[in-house]
């Protein structure tokens, strides 16, 4: 191999990845940051002015929506990790030879859409439907109850449709711990309490990190589980993102929105890394 | 006095730092950002749209057109016979093919899907689509996106429709569209939960009702409800007007009446129990209740209901136009205008159709008859001069601050 070659090969190798992120995420990042920074209407066009004050005005009018959709997006986040850790825990260390049964029951259900699977459930918690329609015959529950349409029904839904992507990467990292580790600790008089609490949790923290990254983000940019089991009520920033450009036009204050949505989260998976006291977050989230 | 301090030139000079090399590259780097961002505008095609389009538009665009015997049609649920016998008849009659979807639920995202793709110039799969008249029409017509009809294409039309559609505010002289049909905007509920009658505007306020009203989220159906409660006629009211509306509205929400503001899916909504009662379009109701064998009841408040038109209009990149036109043409027969009327029960644009209505029903016996009967003599279908008394317009937009006004008045309301 001639020199020049050896000299441009990690560029070559580089060349296809950095176009593909050239084309499909700098351009439309520039794209949308322009935007956002444009002034006009729909039908005259919108010319760029480098208008800041659209940002005021935007997240002054859906600071509430957005409040709400961090915070819907916390509550999953750690409803998540509840109920995730067991079941990875045990498939990892009781699964036995049907761990790849366990594995894809877990993800069986992404042979449907989730927008179907979610529409379903509209079906089955709706005010007169199979669960609440019986109750409320029974007189168990007043006429007027409703489960759809309240917060409880879309951090429902937030749980039911992120719950494989928290599961797989903490039952990746408990998978990987040595067993011998573990029967380490037990030698060590370690009860099996502590030895979770010292040795496996530890271990399984970097499939937790991973699992919050997964969920936590898209959850709070969600706009598919509000829209369909939720109400005006519980309108998240993603809905009014989505309005704004799908029913009003108005294409420079959703892409603020979009924008300040985007620093608001990455502002705060850089917080929650530092307090981990993991030094690189990439790190951490690649293992 | 005399400074002792040297050249203030050479002070800048050592104070300030020096651009080097570096910050020139960076420099022409953040220039060179910026005007990519500026790059990146938005094109609009309304500035040099017409408002009137010029004299030899309709030849021109007409020019060269041929039949190619489909026809791509987007139009609203519930507006027609799921077993589409009319587009049967149609196609058996032509030869042309009809695509038939119901993909339109609201004006608001319909504009927004389509108007990339109008912008610039590609076809958006439909020949043919019927929107209503309102904020998004014009954006239509201003931007340039509809064909302009050419007549002569439509014998039943200037022979069969009722003459006063052709003296609209929306559409003059019927320059870019001809109705489908007209709807009033009214009350829906169901008598098994709401045990009283329902009357007037002020019902949708009670709270009896507390988180099973349903409202619309299209601002204009919503906004016109909160200024006729007022007792404002929205095609008269001004911002001062909308503000107040808005607030009306937004006491109905803060107090937890409004289940959610919905598209179309209200009459689901209203199917499931979720709304007791409603915001709802007139025809919408008599149809669930044939097919689905429910008994909601629909009622024009005392305050007033509004009227609205939906129309047939053709998208200016339109594969099929001649195909699209024929078909507008074909709903102007009297004998199609009449079964689809009886169908759907929303206001036929067809006078004569009311006579066919009666006729058909002569046919018929028993219960079938009475059914028949009561869509000739409905105010839903065939209103009399006296029933526009109690119907209101659409506000009516003089300038598009005006209208970004209104929007950001009411839009707070639906998403908040």
């Amino acid at each position: 191999m001639s020199r020049s070659r050896r000299v441009l090969a990690p560029y070559l190798l580089i060349l296809p990845g950095g176009l593909w992120l050239l084309l499909f995420f700098v351009i439309p990042m520039v794209t949308m940051l322009s935007l956002s920074l444009q002034q006009g209407d729909v039908v005259s066009g919108y010319v760029f002015t480098g208008h800041w004050q659209t940002y005021v005005d935007a997240i002054g009018n859906y600071r509430t929506q957005l409040v709400r959709s961090l915070i819907y997006g916390a509550i999953t986040t750690i409803i998540l990790i509840v109920l995730a850790f067991p079941v990875a825990y045990w498939i990892a260390f009781y699964g036995g030879r049907r761990k790849p049964t366990y594995l894809f029951l877990l993800l069986l259900p992404f042979f449907v859409s989730f927008v179907l699977r979610t529409i379903s459930w509209r079906y089955i918690l709706t005010d007169e439907g199979m669960l609440l329609g019986p109750l409320k015959d029974a007189g168990l529950l007043a006429d007027n109850f409703n489960i759809l349409g309240t917060p409880v029904a879309v951090i429902f839904g937030l749980v039911y449709n992120f719950l494989p992507f928290m599961v797989l990467p903490i039952y990746v990292a408990l998978e990987r711990i040595d067993p011998r580790v573990v029967e380490a600790a037990r030698d060590l008089y370690a009860d099996p309490p502590t030895a979770f609490r010292k040795v496996i949790f530890p271990l399984a923290l970097p499939g937790v990190f991973a699992g919050v990254l997964m969920t936590f983000v898209p959850a709070s940019s969600d706009y598919v589980n509000s829209a369909v089991l939720g109400s005006s009520s519980t309108t998240m920033i993603g809905q009014v993102i989505q309005s704004q450009y799908l029913t009003s036009s108005n294409y420079p204050t959703a892409s603020a929105l979009s924008f300040t949505l985007m620093a608001v989260l990455l502002v705060g998976v850089f917080a929650y890394a530092r307090a981990l006291g993991t030094e690189d977050v990439m790190k951490v989230a690649a293992r | 006095m005399q400074s002792n301090l040297p050249d203030p030139s050479l002070i800048r000079g050592l104070t300030q730092r020096r651009l080097g090399r570096r910050d020139a590259l960076r420099m022409s780097g953040l220039s060179a950002f910026a005007m990519a961002l500026a790059a990146c505008g938005v094109k609009g095609t309304g500035s040099t749209a017409p408002s009137a389009p010029a004299p030899d538009a309709v030849a021109k665009y007409w020019a060269g057109k041929t039949s190619n015997g489909k026809v791509d049609f987007a139009n609203w649920p519930l507006y027609m016979d799921p077993k589409q016998p009319e587009l049967k008849k149609f196609t058996a009659a032509t030869g042309v093919k009809v695509n038939y979807q119901e993909v339109i639920q609201e004006m608001g995202p319909w504009f927004a899907k389509v108007q990339p793709q109008l912008a610039a110039g590609q076809s958006i799969g439909y020949d043919l689509m019927v929107i209503t008249n309102g904020i998004q029409f014009k954006q239509f017509v201003d931007s340039g996106f509809l064909a302009p009809l050419d007549h002569s294409k439509l014998p039943n039309y200037v022979a069969n429709a009722d003459k006063s559609y052709a003296d609209t505010a929306y559409d003059k002289g019927n320059v870019y569209s001809v109705p489908w049909t007209s709807g009033i905007t009214g009350i829906a509920y169901d008598p098994k939960k709401v045990t009283r009658p329902i009357t007037k505007l002020a019902d949708l306020w009670d709270p009896a009702f507390k988180g099973k009203v349903g409202m619309y989220s299209d601002t204009q159906e919503l906004a016109n409800f909160g200024l006729m409660a007022l007792g404002i006629d929205p095609a008269k009211s001004t911002a001062e007007d909308w503000k107040k509306a808005a607030t009306k509205l937004k006491e109905q929400k803060s107090a937890g009446m409004v289940r959610n503001y919905y598209d179309q899916s209200y009459v689901d909504a209203l199917g499931k129990g979720e709304v007791w009662i409603t915001q709802a379009w007139s025809g919408d109701i008599f149809q669930k209740n044939v097919s689905d064998g429910t008994d909601f009841k629909f009622v024009i408040p005392e305050e007033g209901g509004t009227i609205w038109t939906d129309n047939f209009a053709i998208p200016i990149t339109a594969q099929n136009p001649l195909d699209a036109i024929k078909l507008m043409d074909f709903f102007y027969e009297v004998a199609n205008a009449a079964t689809l009327a009886e169908y759907i029960n929303y206001v036929c644009p067809v006078p004569a159709a009311q006579e066919q209505i009666k006729q058909d029903a002569a046919k018929l016996t028993g219960d079938d008859k009475t059914a028949m009967e009561a869509v000739a003599d409905s105010p839903l279908v065939f209103p009399a001069q006296s029933d526009y008394a109690k119907l209101h317009y659409y506000v009516d937009f003089k300038t598009v601050a005006e209208q970004q006004e209104f929007q950001s008045i009411f839009e707070p309301i639906v998403l908040a």
